[in-house]
């Protein structure tokens, strides 16, 4: 599949509401808009011709600075057509993505992690609830405007007998070096 | 007397528990709510991220090179294989083509990394099964395997071996004799573990027939490597979308047909046999040459060089300080880890940091489907479904 860019673009472009479809090496990208997502993802998984009929992993990308504050980027792979496929959507700060979760079951851990992560909300996901940081937690660490070191800090305390989230203290201040080479 | 119909009735609660994230079965920091009706489960809900140490959070402020020893701590006991991963991602964006040397030592890293992680696999299985025997006799054989490690990078597990433009350092003197000397022994070893297990009934009871996935619910789950092998799909990225010399070398992949846990433990030593005869092809098949692109950009100069060349020793301050610029990119990159595939997508931006690293772990994957898998079985059989899913924290929480 995909030899030749412009031929299957214009394929592709007959099935599914395509904005763009990028090539890099011998890898796919096709964009589309938000609301064609859940379409776009039942065309793929079903249509007799792409049969991308497993999820291997769902994305966010924080895009600071960018016309679009986020993207979510889903990876798909064809075990009949031995083919990968990455579909982009774009999305801001307040709009959301629809969950997949109903067209592939596995998105549902991809998406808490997402939401988790990044703060993007998706809609219809049946138990949207957070999964790798703590309970408790509070912010989305993943964004760019996240600090590395984030805002709290916990330690335990032996006179209350639990563990306190206390604002994290920095002996020394946060380093990042940029190499915009000076020379 | 008047019997009521409400009386009748007994009204049952369902029980639950908690199971880790202390429980030695639950192969690190895993806290399962587990709601019980008697002794079957109907509802497993994993908890996970007790071990989330935002790695690709972290990876995010270093330079490529710095970003790598991260890789090894993902799953800690199929170290190189993920660093392979990400340093075939950086190659691919970086349009990098190393020398045929360094990518057979790697494909004789990455088989060594099988071999470690399913002996860890079987033998950690086996003993949450409670078989003791296997276990100790995987843990010598690891050692041994842990040994080549330490050889080629000084460390036993956390090697930052594999690296962008080729490996670190050549072999050691010696090292392919002795490569030689374990695949001879070791092919005996594995024989003694299969017939301690293979053919024992009480292992046979607690596998057979316990979390079976059907080829249809592995793909649906999006499972990898050996959880959609053993369910009679034959997918093995080395095969399917080979990737350093793989093509070349002779090798089948194991597939189960009922996709039930005693399935996968075959294929998994299927996968050590097949793991040694690739060793075997690739001590054949190794020549001379450099072991890394001479490219001074990607890969620093070696020692000698920097010795007579003040080129070299500027590369060389500029390699381990600036680091190395990607241009503009985005790749998915996927191996067969021991696990399952291993993804990285990793998007450069121009500058010597990568944008984004998201890492796409096989166990994050395959520990979701917990919860279907473990429906309707024993609350022992949840202990042999974590085992057999191969579930390593380190990779689950990142």
């Amino acid at each position: 599949m995909f030899s030749n860019k412009l031929k299957e673009f214009n394929e592709l472009k007959k099935t599914l509401p395509l904005i763009t479809f990028q090539k890099f090496v011998d890898e796919n990208t096709i964009v589309v808009l938000n609301k064609h997502l859940s379409f776009s993802l039942q065309v793929l998984k079903n249509h007799i011709n792409y049969q991308y009929s497993l999820l291997s992993c769902i994305s966010g990308v924080d895009l600071l600075n960018k016309n679009y504050r986020f993207s979510v980027v889903y990876e798909l792979l064809s075990l009949t057509f031995n083919s990968r496929l990455r579909l982009k959507v774009f999305l801001n700060e307040v709009t959301f993505v629809t969950s997949a979760v109903s067209i592939f079951i596995n998105a549902n851990w991809w998406e808490r992690e997402i939401w988790d992560l990044y703060g993007i909300y998706f809609d219809k996901h049946p138990d949207l609830r957070r999964i790798l940081t703590d309970y408790g937690f509070e912010g989305h660490p993943m964004r760019k405007d996240f600090p590395l070191y984030g805002y709290t800090e916990v330690r335990y305390d032996d006179t209350k007998k639990r563990v306190v989230a206390e604002p994290v203290e920095l002996t020394q201040e946060f380093r990042s070096f940029t190499f915009e080479t000076p020379w | 007397m008047l019997l009521k119909k409400k009386e009748l009735i007994r009204e049952l609660k369902n029980f639950t528990i908690n199971f880790g994230p202390q429980h030695p079965a639950a192969h690190g920091v895993l806290r399962l709510i587990l709601e019980l009706d008697g002794e079957i489960v109907t509802r497993a809900d994993p908890h996970i991220g007790l071990l989330h140490r935002g790695t690709e959070k972290l990876i995010e402020y270093k330079t490529y090179l710095q970003a790598l020893p991260y890789f090894d701590r993902l799953d800690y006991v199929s170290m190189m294989a993920q660093e392979h991963t990400y340093s075939l991602a950086v190659e691919k964006l970086g349009n990098i083509k190393i020398p045929r040397r360094a990518q057979i030592i790697r494909i004789i890293f990455a088989e060594i990394t099988r071999l470690l992680n399913h002996l860890l696999s079987v033998g950690c299985h086996a003993m949450d099964v409670g078989a003791m025997t296997p276990f100790l006799w995987a843990f010598e054989e690891r050692e041994k395997l842990m040994e080549f490690y330490e050889r080629v990078s000084g460390a036993r597990m956390h090697a930052a071996y594999i690296r962008p433009g080729g490996v670190n350092c050549d072999l050691p003197l010696g090292f392919l004799d002795d490569l030689f000397l374990f695949c001879n022994q070791f092919a005996i070893r594995l024989d003694e573990i299969e017939e301690m297990l293979s053919g024992n009934r009480i292992w046979k009871e607690r596998l057979v027939d316990i979390g079976i996935v059907s080829a249809k619910k592995a793909v649906d789950w999006g499972f990898s490597g050996v959880m959609l092998r053993g369910s009679g799909i034959p997918w093995d990225l080395r095969k399917t979308q080979p990737y350093e010399i793989y093509s070349e070398l002779d090798f089948s992949i194991p597939v189960g047909n009922s996709g039930d846990c005693y399935d996968r433990y075959i294929i998994r030593i299927e996968e050590m046999r097949q793991s040694l005869w690739l060793l075997k092809q690739s001590l054949d098949l190794i020549s001379e040459g450099s072991i890394k692109t001479n490219n001074y950009k990607i890969s620093g100069p070696s020692r000698a060089e920097m010795k007579n060349s003040m080129e070299a020793v500027i590369h060389h301050f500029k390699f381990y300080t600036e680091g190395f610029v990607l241009p503009h990119g985005e790749t998915y990159t996927a191996t067969e880890a021991p696990k399952g595939e291993f993804g990285v997508y990793l998007i450069s931006n121009n500058t010597e940091k990568p944008y984004r690293c998201k890492i796409k772990a096989p166990g994050f994957g395959h520990l979701q489907a917990l919860n279907e898998m473990s429906k309707g079985h024993m609350i022992a059989d949840v202990v042999t479904i974590i085992g057999t899913q191969d579930i390593v924290f380190g990779e689950v929480d990142r």
